[in-house]
């Protein structure tokens, strides 16, 4: 457990000190986001009807911005050879990394989404469900993208490989996390899509570190 | 199981599999689509345009067993680390993949005239289209490596990974929207298709079979030559 916490650490003292890379999450997220209402015009009702899959679906974008990172540093200045050797168990280190990846870029997306919903017109009533399926749904990103991340190491165009493997593995925390928001707005419960959002976490949460454990053991090897 | 991971031995084996096999598939395909084009009757709501079914369904079918035949495949690799079960996936994915593109075209074909659009976000296609998605993930990172063994475990992980996550893409698709026709064929009361019509979808399902068994064994052999040429051509460097 200690050793968890200082993998975590370290991940956030590295993301502080550059702390322009969480930033540029959060930019591209509202940036993105706020090309809609050019792309399809500034129609309220239009707005608020696509709001939660527009902020879904540009958070999962953000979310693949910062992938490429998540392993490539260590792998080249040596250090993931040392967690690898460390009697820390592997698993356990990449879960601890990705906890650093989601502190520095899914929290802030969640801090920065109410901004969206304001800026869509949604209806304010929705914002609660809105942030607790991100709070669940986010985590299953950088989960899922911890084994993409890992996949790819050291390939030919390995950060463009990345979202072609992660995305569709992306598709249902998408669904839930839209079905539970849309739930919520048309007043109906958001309970059945919150909980099959809680249980994907928890079913990533057992099977992406020993996958992301095994594709970073062959990249080391 | 190891019997079988020298190349040579499975070389012989396939040689013996192969015509068998060969012309099982075009006999089957020939009796199922003479059957399915001139005797099924025409569905009675649909009309001739049924008769697309006998394309579509089995195309189905097979992109989603070779992506577990795959899984099953990448799971020998990376547990026994057996040779020929990384040629095995290797060959598959592309196969898988155009299976899965043909249930999408012919999806889209049949769409046309019965829902009055090329594209429909049903269900079914829907997963379809992700699957092909996951074929094309698979077939990239196979490719992406300097070093082939790095790419055979990197894309065996992925299978795996991959076949965890179809039975949820599944759920949470059909979940997301339901339009599509619900199952007619794989049910616990029986099949609801009639036998004039059931016959020729699974004669032409066994050709499908037989055809994808065809094709791997030729596209492992190939590739078991090319890393033999391959090999060849280090050695006469090295001599040089």
């Amino acid at each position: 457990m200690k050793g968890l916490a200082v993998i975590v650490g370290r991940d956030l003292r590295l993301a502080l000190r550059q702390s322009a890379d969480a930033w540029l999450a959060v930019l591209f997220f509202v940036l993105t986001a706020a090309l809609f209402p050019f792309g399809i015009g500034p129609e309220p009702n239009l707005l608020r009807l696509i709001a939660p899959g527009v902020i879904w679906v540009v958070a999962l974008l953000a979310v693949l911005l910062s992938l490429e990172r998540l392993f490539l540093a260590d792998y080249e200045d040596g250090s993931l050879e040392q967690l690898l050797l460390s009697p820390l168990p592997l698993e356990l280190a990449i879960l601890g990394k990705v906890a650093a990846h989601w502190l520095t870029t899914g929290l802030p997306l969640i801090a920065a989404a109410p901004l969206l919903a304001v800026l869509f017109n949604m209806d304010l009533t929705g914002l609660g469900v809105l942030l607790l399926a991100m709070l669940l749904g986010t985590p299953v990103l950088s989960l899922i993208g911890a084994v993409g991340a890992a996949l790819t190491l050291g390939a030919r165009r390995g950060g463009v490989l990345i979202p072609l493997l992660v995305l569709p593995l992306y598709v249902p925390a998408l669904i839930f996390g839209v079905g539970a928001t849309e739930a919520a707005l048309a007043d109906l419960s958001a309970r059945p899509n919150l909980l099959f959002l809680g249980a994907l976490l928890l079913v990533m949460l057992l099977v992406t570190p020993l996958a992301a454990a095994a594709a970073l053991r062959q990249a080391l090897e | 199981m190891h019997r079988f991971a020298n190349p040579a031995r499975f070389t012989r084996i396939a040689d013996r599999v192969l015509p068998f096999a060969g012309f099982g598939a075009v006999a089957a395909l020939g009796i199922g689509f003479y059957l399915a084009l001139f005797v099924a009757p025409a569905d009675y709501q649909q009309g001739e345009t049924v008769r697309i079914m006998y394309v579509h369904v089995p195309s189905a079918w097979m992109a989603l067993f070779i992506y577990v035949a795959m899984a099953v495949a990448s799971a020998a690799a990376l547990i026994w680390r057996h040779p020929l079960a990384d040629v095995a996936a290797k060959a598959s994915s592309p196969i898988g993949a155009g299976f899965a593109f043909l249930t999408l075209v012919t999806g889209s074909l049949w769409g046309r005239p019965m829902w009055g659009t090329w594209w429909e976000w049903d269900g079914r296609l829907t997963s379809m289209l992700i699957l092909f998605f996951l074929y094309l993930g698979h077939m990239a990172l196979m490719h992406a490596f300097e070093d082939q063994q790095r790419g055979y475990r990197a894309a065996a992980v992925l299978a795996l990974v991959g076949v965890i996550n179809v039975p949820i893409i599944k759920f949470s698709v059909d979940w997301w929207a339901t339009l599509h026709q619900p199952a007619s064929v794989l049910r616990l009361d029986g099949p609801t298709i009639h036998s004039s019509m059931l016959w020729p979808l699974l004669i032409t399902a066994l050709g499908f079979k037989l055809y994808f068994v065809t094709l791997v064994l030729l596209r492992m052999k190939s590739e078991l030559i090319a890393a033999r040429l391959r090999a060849l051509d280090l050695a006469r460097l090295k001599a040089s």
